[in-house]
């Protein structure tokens, strides 16, 4: 046997063996950032989940995304789930295994919260369910969340994310988009402010709607977020596009964010800004 | 008596305060909002919410930059259409939440660069005059140090305007007046001296409300003198303001 056999032998021995070990490590033990490709032991991502390298934040469900922020949350419209106005196929089946996933009616969560003492009412949209889109009984959830805050006088901080409209749901999708609009004029009419938190992915008509009507709009950092979603840019023009086009970073350079905060960091600027938001008024003492 | 030359160079003295640390000095909890949701984020301006003691407000400032980059970045405090832009949009989000604005002004005008005119410099500023006047809330102006031109007073169309005593306010920078008087930048002086530019004679002309010894930031009564303002203006009916607001630049 010559040398270089003895090499092949070996080298093939050994892909195998690493195939082997591969197999037996199990899901979710080893994490590749999407990003930067950066890969770690899951640890290393620590309790919020975000990227030892680069700080991307990890898509996680909504209640997981609550523990991060507060203890104290009063759930609202629990009941709220969506009717498949379309009699759409196999919609229903989809729909049970997003709501097994996330511990949710649909993909939104909803409440009034106390963030460092101070009352908000906070929603959180799950990249999880049906990755996020908006349908009826979220949209619902949403609009009702804008409605209570203008009638019991309080701020909204809402975390967005989502693939964009519910392709499910047809035309009841896109109506949502004015329905939580509406909502969302109201309570600016009602001189309450709205934070919006830009997670991973924001796109779509929810970009095109409530993610970018608010007074402060903050980012996660490397959180996409566009319109149009890339494949269909690329196969309508026929051009391939940077990986980093649509993220919150180039939106910031772009005018379009106010600060890119860090998941860590998210509490205490909250809490920084409702302070001053629910400051008392001039003239009032 | 200090002449105009004087009020000039100690106007633009690098010993005046930067932006950013009066606004650390005068405010609590600032958050800077970034961004003008159109195109960009010019660094020339600074805009965000906090509070003035217990209360809350909009603050808007013009920023020098205290390195060489800060300044090249800022253009020496020189906003670009999207500075405005993003003033115009921070100072709206003040009127619909009900916070009073403060501007800090320290600028020697809009920028002078072509981009900033093919993105419409001029627009961008008349847009500004235009809606600063409808705005509901109270607003307050404090010039600390130069203050030149329609770069100047697309922040300072305010229910009142106060300056520094070492600070200037003119229709343009002396070397501006002087190259298109005379067509010689280098007659800044004899520029400055015709312009009357100085915090006395302005207030002599009611063209603006009040002088304030820079002794007042460090001892702190600046602050004190803010809050009381802000006060005695949030309690006066809104319709009455913007009579006045409208009557102090209707005698001119």
């Amino acid at each position: 046997m010559s040398f270089s056999d003895h090499v092949k032998r070996f080298s093939s021995r050994s892909v195998s063996m690493l195939k082997q070990y591969e197999a037996q490590v199990p899901n979710g033990i080893w994490m590749i950032c999407p990003r930067c490709k950066a890969s770690f032991y899951y640890k290393k991502a620590g309790q919020y989940r975000v990227c030892p390298e680069c700080g991307y934040g990890f898509r996680v469900s909504a209640h997981r995304r609550l523990k991060m922020i507060t203890k104290h949350f009063d759930e609202w419209d629990t009941d709220i789930a969506t009717e498949d106005p379309l009699d759409f196929p196999d919609y229903d089946r989809k729909i049970k295994k997003a709501q097994s996933a996330t511990h949710l009616k649909d993909g939104v969560l909803t409440g009034l919260a106390q963030i460092d003492g101070q009352s908000v009412a906070l929603g959180i949209m799950d990249p999880l369910f049906i990755m996020g889109s908006l349908g009826t009984a979220n949209g619902e959830r949403i609009t009702r969340l804008f409605e209570r805050a203008t009638a019991q006088g309080l701020p909204v901080v809402l975390l967005t994310a989502s693939g964009g409209a519910r392709m499910q749901e047809g035309i009841y999708s896109l109506m949502q988009m004015a329905k939580i609009s509406q909502a969302v004029n109201d309570h600016r009419d009602a001189h309450l402010a709205y934070i919006a938190v830009i997670m991973d992915p924001t796109t779509g008509g929810v970009t095109a709607s409530f993610a970018s009507q608010a007074d402060i709009t903050l980012a996660e950092p490397k959180a996409l977020l566009g319109f149009t979603g890339k494949r269909v840019i690329e196969q309508t023009i026929n051009k391939q596009l940077p990986d980093d086009f649509q993220s919150a970073e180039n939106s910031f350079k772009r005018g379009f964010i106010d600060e890119i905060v860090p998941r860590d960091q998210l509490g205490n600027r909250l809490s920084q800004l409702l302070r001053i938001l629910t400051a008392q008024k001039w003239g009032d003492d | 008596m200090a002449t105009a030359t004087d009020i000039v160079t100690a106007a633009r003295s690098d010993q005046k305060a930067n932006s950013y640390e009066l606004i650390e000095t005068l405010f609590e909890d600032f958050f800077e909002m970034h961004g003008d949701q159109t195109d960009g984020d010019d660094a020339a301006i600074i805009a965000g919410l906090a509070r003035l003691g217990e209360h809350p407000v909009a603050v808007i400032a013009t920023q020098k930059g205290i390195t060489l980059e800060e300044r090249m970045a800022s253009h020496f405090g020189s906003p670009e259409p999207a500075g405005y832009r993003k003033a115009l949009r921070v100072m709206k989000t003040a009127d619909q939440l009900n916070f009073p604005i403060i501007t800090l002004i320290n600028t020697p005008g809009a920028y002078p660069g072509a981009d900033a005119e093919a993105a419409g410099q001029g627009q961008m500023i008349a847009k500004n005059i235009a809606e600063m006047l409808k705005l509901r809330v109270p607003i307050l102006t404090l010039i600390i140090g130069e203050a030149g031109s329609g770069g100047a007073l697309a922040l300072a169309c305010s229910d009142q305007i106060w300056m520094f005593e070492n600070s200037m306010y003119s229709i343009l920078s002396p070397e501006g007046f002087a190259s298109i008087m005379w067509k010689d930048a280098h007659l800044a002086d004899k520029a400055a001296d015709l312009m009357r530019l100085t915090p006395e004679w302005l207030l002599k002309q009611h063209a603006i409300h009040r002088i304030i010894p820079e002794v007042m930031l460090s001892d702190g009564s600046l602050k004190t003198a803010l809050e009381t303002e802000l006060t005695a203006l949030a309690k006066q009916d809104v319709n009455q303001r913007l009579a006045q607001r409208a009557a102090f630049f209707r005698k001119f």
